[in-house]
């Protein structure tokens, strides 16, 4: 057996129990590394649970900058006996088992494959510790300094992150710091160091930022001029709402005054969450919820109304996997279908699907914009894997001469000039009404709201023309948004492909990784990212331009696949669906192994030099 | 009577209030409702209050849920901007406008299927939450648009018009509203609009949720002996503990009542409500008191009326989460962006 080797290239798993503060210990570890210029992307796999359950932490860390899962552990940090049999089937051949050695195991409890070290921390911290809390939170501390020897990792990057962390709060400082150099000096002396895998110090990391997902979409909320937020709790969203309330703190408040610009509502209920949300977008406000699947289940009849009554409202969907509870704390991209014809009658909404924290920040902003502009609830559909893990991404860019599109909106001076106005009335081809906003004018521009039907003047009507009229301008409206939301990113294969593949939102970073795996096989393919539902004309070209076209994503049913092919009219057999729903994010492995097979059978190779296709 | 159009014209002499607005001004759409529903008496006394009180129409948002009651904003006030919204849900959508635009006058009608039944979550919510606006609840017992149902405040024992006794127990709003912490809570009834006109204005008068439940028979479905929701058991059984007279500015407070027989109860906003006590030992402003009465007197089969409960100094939504006094809709970029230099410093710390 050969241990592993390699340098800035590896995948370290923490597997702990949740409630013992490994969570923050374990970021220590992660940041370090990211202050040393080496590019990691850390994974939260958490229970829905709140203490004693199996929570693990898993660190890739590649200098080349994939941020996908990788798939396979390197280091196991096992610290959980529950998970420990579990756990160690996951190392690799040659990899590294880091255990408390405290109590003794039996020798069937271990791998003749696999390099093992034993530290005897619970020893260690109850020697030091009296406290039964300060021996659980330190064990962490110590656990992080000795792996800091075993993979050469800086002292002075940990030391800073602690100093940082514990700026103000002095007493807190010395003792932790005390712990890192316990779990140092025990790893010096007690254990063989370097392992075959360490980090060394790189210049990869650039500007990037390490930020999850859901803090980015609240900040472009705020950036993007939200002022009502109306939520309820639920996983994996909450701590969506929760940074907004937190940048809302911190830059939404009138320095004189002390006052808020921004309204704020934990409500009863994700049905209560959405009204607020339709009432303050029919008033003029920008206002946005954040939930995930079975929040949108209870949010169906108010996406109907804010539809067809066309009231502006952004949904922040974080995606977990379904159905029903499904698995709470797990990943999916399975609210495609459920999203794009949320509700009764004949419905369709707007859904834009960001691929990272950046992109959270920048389709957070893009939506309230569209909602406004569009008059329609608009969809950002993140997920857990983006949400709620620190990903490293490119900083947050804003225009200082952006501005707000807030639509067609008639104003009092407009109506005074004696502009026409009819709500429901299309006056540009468009599809897109004007509105007033309630308040506005004491003779002109108020109207009636409802979810029945009505004339182009916002009139009760059940006459069929009055009816069609608006349902056929719905359809118009929603062809004009082909064209404002964002566009697929399209990328050529280094050589001519006959297959392309399709895919979105949390996929990318494997996806990424995989296009380099599949050209190392000879493999060729062209990619489309989609960005946006309903799909511009680029991605009928697309699948027109490639014999195949592989659609990946994260969800049973190949949910993206059957928009494409309902809304498109392609042919079901022109898209092949590439699926990965265990609730663990994508992984390039999956992703190049799945296509490769495929394309294997095709007959897809390389072609020859002289040979004709 | 639908497909006729109201007629504009009317008699020039119709007196105007301070903001030159006849009563005219402030009627809706033709009623669509049966003749005789009580709801129409309540668009009446809404339509007399908003101009007794000088109320500029476009300035009142009106919004409701589902349900023959709930139709009914599109019969006052026919230059506010409306909103029919979803069953049981104008609270929450509500509490959005009135977010969005605090300077507005915010008025939610609702029926007892609507607030009691698939509402009855969002009722008490937006109670707890203290939304200043005002909440009517036409309560007929009864589902009527759906063809004489029971509703949820039917009272056990009353019977259907088809002769069925509702074996459920009733809930009673008012009671519900109190426990919620509504700081305004009335009850009054369709067919005394001279009870219940001040009442409005009070609640218009008043910063924070106020509650009005309005017994409002249904003709069609509900009107029958065996109906506790009727026109004759309500008049019969109507146990008023107290009047309202609502008093705009200080300079008007001519009437003299006898020592103790009526009280003054100074607003916020300079206004007076005077409350001439038909019952001596009501006390409207201790509420365990005024939830023991109506209990008790409901308890009796008696229709407990008046303004039930009051608090002057009542806080609501927007003074609870500190927003600016500017409505939220009217910021810009200037107030809501924090720009790139700001993001860039944001930038950095995640570094």
């Amino acid at each position: 057996m050969k241990p592993i080797a390699a340098v800035n290239d590896f995948v370290v798993k923490f597997a702990n129990v949740n409630g013992s503060g490994s969570a923050s210990a374990n970021e220590l570890f992660a940041k370090a590394i990211l202050r040393m210029g080496v590019p990691v992307s850390p994974r939260n796999i958490f229970p829905s649970n709140i203490q004693g359950l199996p929570t693990w932490y898993e660190v890739r860390v590649s200098e080349e900058g994939w941020v996908g899962r990788r798939g396979g552990v390197d280091l196991l940090v096992a610290m959980n006996p529950q998970t420990w049999d579990s756990d160690l089937k996951e190392l690799e051949t040659g990899g590294y088992l880091f255990y408390d050695n405290s109590k003794p195991l039996p020798r069937s409890k271990f791998r003749d494959d696999i390099i093992v070290i034993g530290i005897p921390l619970t020893e260690l911290c109850n020697a030091t510790y009296d406290d039964p809390r300060q021996r659980q939170l330190f064990k962490n501390i110590i656990y992080i300094g000795a792996l800091s020897i075993l993979l050469e990792i800086d002292e002075d990057a940990i030391a800073q992150l602690i100093a940082e962390q514990y700026k103000g709060k002095e007493k807190l400082l010395t003792p932790n710091l005390n712990a890192l150099k316990m779990g140092r000096d025990y790893a010096r002396e007690h254990l063989m160091h370097p392992l075959g895998i360490k980090v060394r110090r790189s210049n990869n990391v650039g500007d990037k930022i390490f930020v999850d997902g859901n803090s980015a979409a609240a900040l472009g909320c705020v950036y993007g001029g939200a002022t009502v937020c109306a939520w309820y709790p639920i996983t994996p969203s909450s701590s969506l709402a929760e940074a907004f309330q937190r940048y809302c703190g911190k830059y939404r408040v009138d320095p004189d005054t002390g006052e808020n610009r921004y309204a704020i509502v934990q409500a009863e209920d994700e049905i209560a969450a959405v009204g607020v949300v339709v009432g303050a977008g029919w008033n003029g406000a920008r206002a946005f919820t954040a939930t995930s699947g079975p929040g949108v289940s209870l949010m169906t009849e108010f996406l109907g109304l804010a539809y067809f009554a066309e009231i502006p409202i952004t949904i922040i969907n974080v995606q977990r996997g379904g159905p029903s509870t499904g698995m709470p704390t797990r990943t999916q991209q399975a609210d495609l279908l459920a999203c794009a014809y949320a509700s009764h009658g004949d419905t369709k909404h707007i859904l834009l699907f960001p691929e990272d924290p950046y992109e959270c920040f920048e389709h957070a902003a893009a939506a309230l914009d569209l909602a406004d502009r569009l008059q329609t609830p608009v969809f950002v559909m993140t997920d857990l894997d983006i949400g709620m893990n620190q990903r490293l991404s490119a900083p947050f860019k804003w225009d200082a001469s952006r501005t707000y599109d807030r639509g067609k909106v008639m104003t009092h001076d407009m109506l005074d000039a004696g502009k026409d106005f009819g709500r429901y009335l299309d006056v540009d081809g468009d599809g897109i009404p004007f509105r007033t906003y309630p308040g506005t004018h004491p003779t002109k521009g108020g109207y009636f709201t409802r979810g029945t039907t009505k004339n182009a003047r916002a009139t009760y009507s059940e006459a069929g023309p009055d009816y069609l009229y608006n349902m056929q301008r719905l359809l118009q409206k929603f062809d004009s948004a082909k064209r404002l939301v964002p566009q697929p990113i399209l990328r050529k294969a280094a050589k001519p492909a006959r297959c392309g593949v399709i895919y979105y939102g949390s996929t990318s970073p494997a996806m990424a990784e995989a296009i380099g795996e599949l050209d190392h096989l000879g493999l060729y393919v062209d990619t489309l990212r989609v960005q946006a539902f309903p799909f511009s004309d680029a991605v009928t070209d697309f699948i027109a331009d490639h014999e195949e076209v592989f659609v990946v994503e994260q969800n049973r049913d190949g949910q993206l696949r059957t928009l494409i092919v309902n809304e498109l009219g392609i042919d079901p057999a022109r898209v092949v669906p590439v699926l990965h729903y265990d609730g663990t994010p994508i992984t390039a492995r999956f992703i190049t192994h799945e296509i490769a097979e495929i394309m294997h059978a095709m007959h897809v190779d390389t072609l020859k030099p002289g040979k004709v296709a | 009577m639908t497909y006729l159009i109201k007629p504009k014209l009317h008699h020039p002499g119709l007196p105007a209030n301070a903001r030159g607005f006849t009563r005219r001004d402030y009627e809706g759409k033709i009623s669509t409702l049966c003749a005789g529903c009580g709801h129409d008496s309540i668009s009446a006394a809404i339509i007399q209050a908003c101009w007794e009180m000088d109320i500029e129409p476009h300035r009142v948002a009106k919004l409701s849920g589902i349900g023959c009651s709930s139709k009914t904003p599109d019969y006052f006030l026919g230059n506010s901007h409306g909103f029919n919204t979803v069953h049981g849900r104008m609270p929450s959508v509500l509490t959005g406008a009135n977010l969005a635009n605090r300077s507005l006058l915010y008025l939610g009608v609702s029926g007892d299927g609507d607030s009691a039944s698939i509402g009855l979550g969002q009722f008490a919510h937006l109670m707890r939450r203290g939304v200043n606006m005002v909440y009517m609840l036409e309560n007929n017992g009864v589902y009527g648009l759906t063809k004489g149902q029971f509703s949820a405040t039917a009272d056990k024992g009353s019977a259907s018009k088809k002769g069925l006794a509702n074996a459920d127990s009733p809930i009673d709003t008012v009671s519900l509203a109190l426990l919620m912490g509504a700081t305004f809570v009335a009850r009054s009834f369709s067919g005394d609009k001279g009870q219940l006109v001040p009442i409005i204005k009070a609640a218009i008068g008043h910063t924070g949720a106020a509650f009005i439940d309005v017994v409002s028979p249904c003709v069609a479905f509900n009107n029958h002996s065996g109906s506790t929701k009727s026109y004759d058991y309500v008049r019969a059984h109507n146990e008023a503990v107290n009047r309202v007279d609502f008093i705009q500015s200080q300079d008007e407070i001519t009437a003299d009542y006898a020592p103790g027989a009526s009280v003054d109860v100074p607003q916020h906003d300079g206004t007076v409500i005077r409350l001439r006590k038909a019952h001596p030992e009501y006390d409207p402003t201790d509420k365990v008191a005024a939830m023991n009465y109506i209990q008790q007197h409901q308890a009796l089969g008696e229709v407990v009326t008046g303004l039930l409960y009051l608090d002057s100094d009542a806080s609501d939504l927007h003074r609870n989460l500190n927003t600016v006094q500017a409505p939220l809709n009217s910021l810009t970029e200037r107030e809501l962006c924090p720009g790139p230099a700001m993001l860039d410093k944001i930038n950095a710390s995640l570094r």
